[in-house]
């Protein structure tokens, strides 16, 4: 990945920075330049609320290269609170505990490092609250 | 618009092609295609493949496929809508033939896939789905599936061994097809005791990694009794497209693109579900035939897996699906597979399947889609 775009994505991988629509009230995370549900141009940015709840999961146990070190690992895709969805890992959680329905909170963490003197990359992972 | 037939067909063995390359895997199939049509000229042709880029390092296809197929100066157009690249590509040809603007087009599809380690081959393919916010947290094609199958276990039931019924009756299918990679019938014990690659998927409920081709030629339908492959018309084609992330999609147990492509092609072709004798689905895994299935309007919604485990979705059955074993046994080299798939339409309207063949074959449908239905294809055919 260039400096460029991981410079471009920090507004969302740290910061929660999502666009509401000000026409129709519709979040976006992350932003987008036309509203899908209003066609509204117009956005505010707003920090999106940390927590949501899972509404689907699977164990990676065969990864991408970038993320060979790491298998197996859980991901989900999570409904947050403020009304975006989104694909995340889930971490920090015990045998057990990963269902439909379990609330989450999301964190800073690394996601992957690209290599000696590559960039390390790092953006949010849910946790159990 | 014209009517458009198909009238000649070319695909070869697919598999781990090692001695083969891109171009040859290509052209040999395409050449295929242009005999069994007895066709003495191209006008203009269409390539799926999905990423020629990161799998071999070589884009403009188009062109370099006219090139080594010997059609140099005619329009080359490469399609590219990630597994739905073929079927995209097929519609492509389609609307170009109809429209006027020429009378034979080839319709291709290729990719080659093995010269990359696994690894390698899962990111390329994991470019399908939304890079950003999906592929960047570690998520595969598998993984999202795998979620859309845990959705779809949730929302109506459907079980472990009925995802495993959808394999065991591809490979069976498959075992029938000489040309499919894995020609071998397997078990549910089978598919359930495989190594699992994104839980509750397992390596039998996933299509292969494949190097292959396949080609059509395409005319007007009232110029086809100048070729000498047994027509077959093209009657209905539909195409939607969906959120790219599957996070975004409001139900995550349903296909709702492949149900707006479907609902396009019936009304084109003037048909309903049933009237369909045979349809190939996207079976990139066992949970994908099953919503498929169901967004095709071939089975009630949330149906699906018990449809399969009935042995209603066999050859015999109330509407046998993916008689050509399906990516799960014939292989998937993404770009080629719709393109294969209107193959073993054709082939089954021709009544030349062989052991496969459907009783009675007058109406088929090929379903194609590219990442978790984000672009989605359908077809329908009919014998002439
Ligand atoms: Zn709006």
């Amino acid at each position: 990945m260039s400096s460029a775009r991981a410079w471009r994505e920090y507004p969302q991988r740290y910061r929660y920075e999502a666009a509401v629509c000000d026409q129709c009230a519709k979040w976006f995370f992350p932003p987008r330049l036309v509203c899908d549900a209003c066609g509204c141009r117009e956005f505010t940015t707003k920090a999106m609320r940390r927590t949501g709840k899972v509404l689907t999961y699977t164990v990676i146990r065969v990864p991408p290269a970038p993320f060979k070190d790491q298998a197996p690992y859980v991901v989900a895709i999570v409904q947050m609170d403020d009304g975006p969805r989104l694909n995340v890992q889930v971490t920090d959680f015990v045998d057990g505990q990963l269902k439909i329905g379990l609330p989450v909170s999301l964190e800073f963490r690394k996601i992957y490092e690209e290599g000696e003197a590559g960039i390390i990359n790092y953006g949010y992972k849910a946790v159990p609250v | 618009m014209r009517d458009v037939a198909i009238v000649g067909v070319g695909i070869k063995k697919w598999g781990e092609l090692w001695e083969q390359s891109l171009r040859n895997i290509f052209v040999d199939s395409a050449l295929a295609a242009i005999d069994d049509a007895g066709a003495n000229r191209i006008d203009s042709m269409y390539v799926g493949c999905m990423s020629g880029g990161l799998f071999v390092g070589q884009e403009h296809l188009g062109a370099l496929l006219a090139d080594h197929l010997g059609q140099g100066p005619i329009p080359g157009t490469r399609v590219e809508s990630a597994c739905a690249s073929g079927g995209v590509a097929l519609r492509s040809g389609l609307l170009e033939v109809a429209s006027g603007a020429s009378d034979i087009v080839l319709v291709g599809g290729v990719e080659k896939m093995t010269d990359v380690s696994g690894d390698e081959a899962t990111y390329a393919l994991a470019t399908a789905s939304d890079q950003e916010w999906e592929a960047f947290n570690g998520v595969t094609f598998p993984g999202l599936y795998a979620m859309m199958a845990v959705a779809h276990m949730h929302k109506y039931g459907t079980t472990r061994e009925q995802m495993a019924a959808v394999a065991v009756k591809n490979h069976f299918n498959g075992s029938l097809n000489p040309l499919a990679q894995y020609p071998h019938p397997t078990t549910v014990e089978a598919v359930l005791g495989s190594v699992l690659v994104a839980d509750p998927l397992h390596i039998l409920d996933c299509s292969p990694i494949t190097d292959g081709a396949a080609a059509l030629i395409l005319c007007p339908a009232d110029k086809a009794a100048e070729f000498s492959g047994t027509p077959v018309r093209i009657i209905g084609s539909g195409f939607s497209t969906d959120t790219i992330a599957l996070h975004s999609r409001a139900d995550l147990s349903s296909l709702d693109a492949v149900t707006r492509a479907a609902q396009k092609a019936y009304e084109m072709a003037g048909k309903s579900p049933a009237d369909i004798d045979l349809c190939e689905v996207h079976d990139c895994f066992t949970i994908a035939e099953i919503m498929a299935t169901e967004a095709l309007g071939l089975v009630e919604i949330g149906q699906g897996g018990k449809a399969a485990e009935a042995g209603e979705t066999a050859i015999g059955g109330r509407i046998p699906i993916n008689t050509s074993g399906g990516l799960k046994s014939k292989g998937h080299p993404v770009g080629a597979t719709g393109v294969a798939q209107a193959i073993e339409a054709v082939e089954q309207l021709r009544g030349g399947a062989g052991e496969r063949q459907v009783e009675d074959a007058r109406v088929a449908m090929v379903q194609n889609m590219g990442g978790t239905g984000a672009s989605a294809v359908v077809h329908i055919m009919e014998a002439m």
